[in-house]
């Protein structure tokens, strides 16, 4: 009996903390993975507003056009809200050209579906926005998203 | 010299390491997710036709001014006070539409002062150049809202079940398309059309 009596002295085995970096390197691969870095860098300030009766957005069928005055190290473009479209600021004109450009882009069956967002700084005014859609109308992509922030339900 | 066997590199700080990455990534990931209110342009008409006359109990104008104040048929009122006053307008069901329906779903005064019809019911917007796109999404949103509440209802009433959901489970079954879900969703839209028209602001 006393053979047996032996093994169970001792303390508890230490758990091995071997498989940690494992772990850990998983997680850092899916943040690494999940992180996007901004792929247009904004020269204008853009602060959304806040709405609650919202949808989600899909991605894969949109192009974004950014309005909004220029921010602090564009002051050389003036005060004026301006259009942002990938990265350049483009005239009002140039909406239509560009957007037909991004609906070229994107895969067939997904032309159709082609939804214009829309990141307007709070600030702007609204008439900018209206020339937008009439450009947006001309080139007749018809769906806009006005994207905004998620307001919580007070 | 003795062949001497290399040293075992410790890899206890892997750990520690992988960490501060770890950390680093949590702090700079923003999952983007990006939402708003979907909206559909009307499409450019060159048409000569004339546009029908449509009665002014039938026409709800919200005007926001440049002062950001709002005008909502002829009188000012307060942003909070609007999504009520839209779904009164759109629920009233005072009259018939054109098939010569009346609106039995309606649960509204019946003021025949007031719209006729949901199908008929047409809220219409304008804004000036100067108004704040702030502003102009929060009444937008207030509009949508309302049409959203009646939705609701109906969908409670009719499905038992509520509008979001179902549009969600469409969502969710986009590539085996469930044709009664469908039908369903249409039907409630159709009770309660968005009809809702942006007039062009005035050139100044």
């Amino acid at each position: 009996m006393s053979k047996f009596k032996k093994g169970k002295q001792g303390d508890l085995p230490a758990i091995s903390t071997a498989s940690l970096p494992d772990i850990v390197f998983m997680l850092l691969f899916f943040f690494m993975v999940a992180t996007v870095m901004r792929d247009s860098s904004l020269m204008i300030e853009n602060i959304l507003p806040a709405a609650d009766q919202i949808e989600k957005l899909k991605k894969d069928r949109t192009a974004f056009i950014y309005a909004g005055k220029p921010s602090s190290q564009f002051k050389q473009f003036g005060d004026e809200p301006r259009i942002q479209f990938n990265d350049a600021f483009i005239d009002v004109d140039q909406v239509k050209p560009s957007v037909l450009a991004a609906q070229a882009e994107l895969v067939e069956e997904l032309q159709p579906k082609f939804v214009v967002g829309l990141k307007v700084d709070k600030e702007t005014h609204a008439g900018l926005v209206s020339d937008i859609k009439q450009e947006l109308r001309k080139a007749n992509t018809l769906k806009v998203m006005y994207i905004v922030n998620a307001k919580t339900e007070e | 010299m003795a062949k001497r066997s290399a040293p075992e590199v410790n890899a206890g700080s892997m750990a520690d390491i992988a960490f501060l990455l770890l950390i680093f990534f949590l702090v700079t990931t923003t999952i983007e997710k990006d939402k708003g209110l979907l909206r559909s342009l009307p499409p450019i008409d060159d048409s000569e036709v004339e546009p029908p006359i449509i009665k002014q109990k039938n026409l709800f104008t919200v005007l926001v001014s440049r002062d950001n104040q709002l005008l909502v048929e002829e009188e000012l009122m307060e942003l909070k006070d609007l999504r009520q006053a839209a779904i009164d307008f759109l629920d009233n069901g005072g009259s018939t539409n054109a098939e010569g329906e009346t609106c039995t779903y309606c649960k509204g005064d019946r003021d025949p002062a007031s719209s006729d019809h949901p199908d008929k019911a047409i809220i219409s917007m304008k804004h000036d150049r100067e108004t704040s796109y702030e502003k102009y999404i929060e009444v937008q949103n207030e509009l949508v809202a309302a049409y959203n509440f009646l939705r609701e209802r109906e969908a409670q009433r009719l499905y038992n079940r509520s509008f979001q959901s179902m549009l969600e489970e469409k969502e969710k079954n986009q590539f085996s398309k469930d044709e009664k879900l469908n039908e369903q969703i249409e039907a409630i839209k159709k009770l309660y059309p968005m009809k809702l028209s942006e007039a062009e602001p005035d050139k100044s």
